[in-house]
């Protein structure tokens, strides 16, 4: 508790032992009113000195000014405790409420202490230390056992184990060797680590999460804007009804006043909208929070909303169901060497990120002199025209090879061919790994509400088929190019029915239009693109497959509480409303109404913040 | 050029209150969105960069007339 909440705490004390000497004692009037004036002072004083601040700028409808008329009022109709116990346990309610977001807002935070303040570098061969962002690429830091690790890199000496957990949500610590890379955020748990940067802190994992975060909740979900609209709304409706149910009926058929204005002064205890505009925004963020702690970012929360009412999933293949790592099964050649075939072609792939190209280099183990290679021309899945050596080489598949006139032997459609001014040299046979829990995850969607899975991927049908039927994915668009893959998304889209969305999971930057496209798109962070990421309105951090499932579960979880609060509230102050005017309500049923229900609403939203299992 | 701006918030202590904040702050002139997070204790701005000191001061005073414990901090 901060130290403003601790004072309130103490005048609600105070108040409350007042209030129950001043019913206890038997005191006759005026000396009554007096011992009930006096807690009131204590615990209305400066919502009485707000709402009079107020009135001066012109808001009426303020809710402490309202809370100062339904007390006043009370008093007027001699019932003092009632009038003391509206303030108290309208400040009550404040409290709570203050400390229930403090709480939220804390655990929120918690991923910005995830950076340390000071990194120790060596510079010169000194070991000296500045802050993250003085660190530049190429430089070696020091980081000993408990300290968090303060920016991207890979280990060049020492051993330790590694607790990733604040980031990914993964429970278990992993060992990291020597020419692992390891990510800012994490924290290194027992050795000492010299690691050299990979990337300056603006581009560091670590800080782009936390922008993430603080840049979260601007857009809101449609739920939230109605929220918005019906407080608007609410408190105005009620307090005109208010009046007119005080001056009314005792003017028209000279009803008893005294018991008009009890019915008005419930109205107005529970004419703040509070429960419901502090327990849906509360429920969203702590919806982000919570899938925060489980490696899952979203970027806002209208996105918690659409992703809960999605049911088509559509997959991205390679990075995304698979590893994206390839690993060169089989070269062959006829006209040369299998090692010279594999150093030509890393070195037409040396200057791609496609994740086959990566990996034909990454196998390559000879140094590749770059200097060869005097132009480059990518096309977007098809292949690489490179000049090395001074000669055309083309590197691709066969539709390529096709397209260039050559002729290659039919092999598995997933060979990358190389050809040199025109003549076949061979080709090579890559292989991706499905991912461990894409099988499980896939197939318990249908228990999240998933209707259908398609899979879109740039790959042959074949392979297509065989990784679609080791998953159980429903509908398989292969052999795509970028642009198709937006005209099938675009195409499944269509067959969606109305008022549910279409979800994308992808990684690579070729998948960035389709997540524009998409009504909630899904990127893997580690082999993410820095252009998926960005285009993605959720993250993955720890690349699961069933993070995907887990963030669905998350969603639907936070707008089952959100629709909760909503239903509870609203009937709840229904129902008081409709007593109250008929005359079967009295202050206490008014006061739970309102104070009760924030404390439950909130208790309620509360629980999004919990870690899911 | 229109930029994006966010302001610490000060003693903004009802929800309610944001809500309303919110909804007067986008009326401003000038103002491409506006959003007022109670939870983060925050106000982002999007306005055109020269205007942006100016639509600020309004949106402060705006603050200050519903909530008047509340303060952007500048």
């Amino acid at each position: 508790m901060t130290r403003k909440q601790r004072k309130i705490l103490f005048r609600i004390i105070i108040s409350a032992v007042l209030l129950i000497g001043a019913a206890v004692i038997p005191f006759e009037e005026p000396f009554k009113l007096i011992a009930f004036l006096l807690p009131y002072a204590v615990i209305s004083y400066d919502i009485i000195i707000k709402s009079i601040r107020n009135i001066f700028h012109g808001e009426i409808f303020d809710e402490n000014f309202l809370m100062m008329i339904a007390s006043v009022g009370a008093f007027f109709i001699n019932e003092y405790p009632e009038a003391v116990l509206v303030i108290i346990l309208y400040q009550v309610g404040e409290l709570f409420q203050a400390v229930a977001v403090g709480k939220s807002r804390k655990s929120i935070s918690e991923l910005a202490n995830l950076c340390p303040d000071t990194v120790s570098v060596i510079r010169n061969g000194e070991e000296i230390y500045l802050s993250p962002e003085e660190i530049f690429e190429g430089e070696t830091i020091v980081i000993r056992p408990g300290e968090r690790i303060p920016l991207d890199g890979k280990i060049i000496e020492g051993r330790s184990d590694i607790d990733t957990s604040a980031l990914t949500g993964e429970s278990f610590p992993r060992s990291y060797f020597e020419g692992d890379s390891v990510i800012s955020g994490s924290l290194n748990l027992n050795g000492l680590l010299k690691v050299q940067v990979s990337s300056s802190y603006g581009e560091s994992t670590i800080s782009k999460i936390i922008t993430l975060i603080e840049e979260s909740s601007t857009k809101k979900a449609t739920v939230e804007n109605f929220i918005t609209k019906f407080a608007r709304y609410y408190t105005p409706c009620v307090v005109i009804s208010a009046l007119a149910l005080a001056i009314l009926p005792p003017l028209l058929f000279s009803a008893d006043f005294s018991d008009w204005l009890t019915r008005a002064l419930i109205f107005l205890v529970v004419s703040c909208p509070c429960a419901l505009v502090i327990s849906v925004p509360l429920s969203f963020f702590g919806g982000i929070g919570g899938a925060s702690k489980n490696g899952i970012l979203f970027k806002s929360s209208s996105y918690i909303e659409i992703l809960s009412k999605s049911d088509i999933l559509v997959f991205d293949k390679t990075g995304t169901l698979t590893e994206g790592t390839f690993e060169v099964s089989e070269i062959y050649s006829e006209k040369m060497d299998k090692s010279e075939l594999l150093e030509l072609t890393a070195l037409a792939e040396s200057y791609s990120n496609h994740p086959v190209a990566l990996s034909i280099v990454a196998s390559c183990e000879n140094t590749l002199d770059k200097a060869r290679v005097s132009s480059v021309n990518e096309i977007a899945g098809m292949g690489i025209s490179a000049v090395i050596d001074g000669k055309n080489l083309l590197v691709g598949n066969s539709k390529f090879m096709e397209e260039h006139s050559v002729k290659t032997p039919a092999v598995e459609l997933t060979a990358v061919h190389v050809a040199r001014e025109r003549e076949y040299l061979g080709y090579i046979l890559l292989s991706d790994k499905v991912k461990e829990d894409a099988f499980a995850s896939i197939s318990a969607a249908k228990k999240f509400g998933i209707k259908k899975t398609v899979m879109l991927t740039g790959d042959s049908k074949e392979i297509a088929e065989k990784v679609g039927a080791e998953l159980g994915i429903d509908e398989i668009r292969a052999s795509l190019l970028p642009a198709d893959k937006v005209y099938e998304f675009e195409k499944i889209s269509e067959s969606k029915v109305k008022k549910s969305y279409v979800a994308f999971v992808g990684d690579g930057i070729n998948d960035a239009p389709v997540m524009t496209a998409a009504d909630v798109s899904i990127a893997m962070k580690k082999s993410g693109s820095d252009i998926a990421l960005e285009a993605a309105d959720v993250v993955i951090i720890n690349d699961r497959v069933s993070s995907v499932l887990k963030a669905i579960k998350i969603s639907k979880k936070t707008m089952r509480i959100v629709h909760q609060n909503i239903i509870f509230a609203l009937s709840s102050k229904g129902i008081v409303l409709i007593l109250g005017a008929l005359g079967f309500a009295n202050m206490w049923i008014a006061i739970f109404a309102d104070v009760g229900i924030l404390i439950l609403a909130v208790l309620n939203a509360m629980r999004t913040l919990k870690k899911e299992k | 050029m229109i930029v994006k701006k966010s302001y610490k918030l000060e003693n903004l202590d009802c929800a309610n209150c944001a809500a309303k904040m919110e909804e007067r702050i986008k009326k401003i002139e000038g103002v491409v969105s506006a959003s007022v997070s109670f939870i983060m204790q925050k106000l982002v701005i999007e306005a055109e960069e020269k205007e942006l000191e100016k639509i600020v001061k309004q949106a402060a005073k705006i603050c200050r007339k519903v909530d008047s414990d509340c303060r952007v901090i500048l």
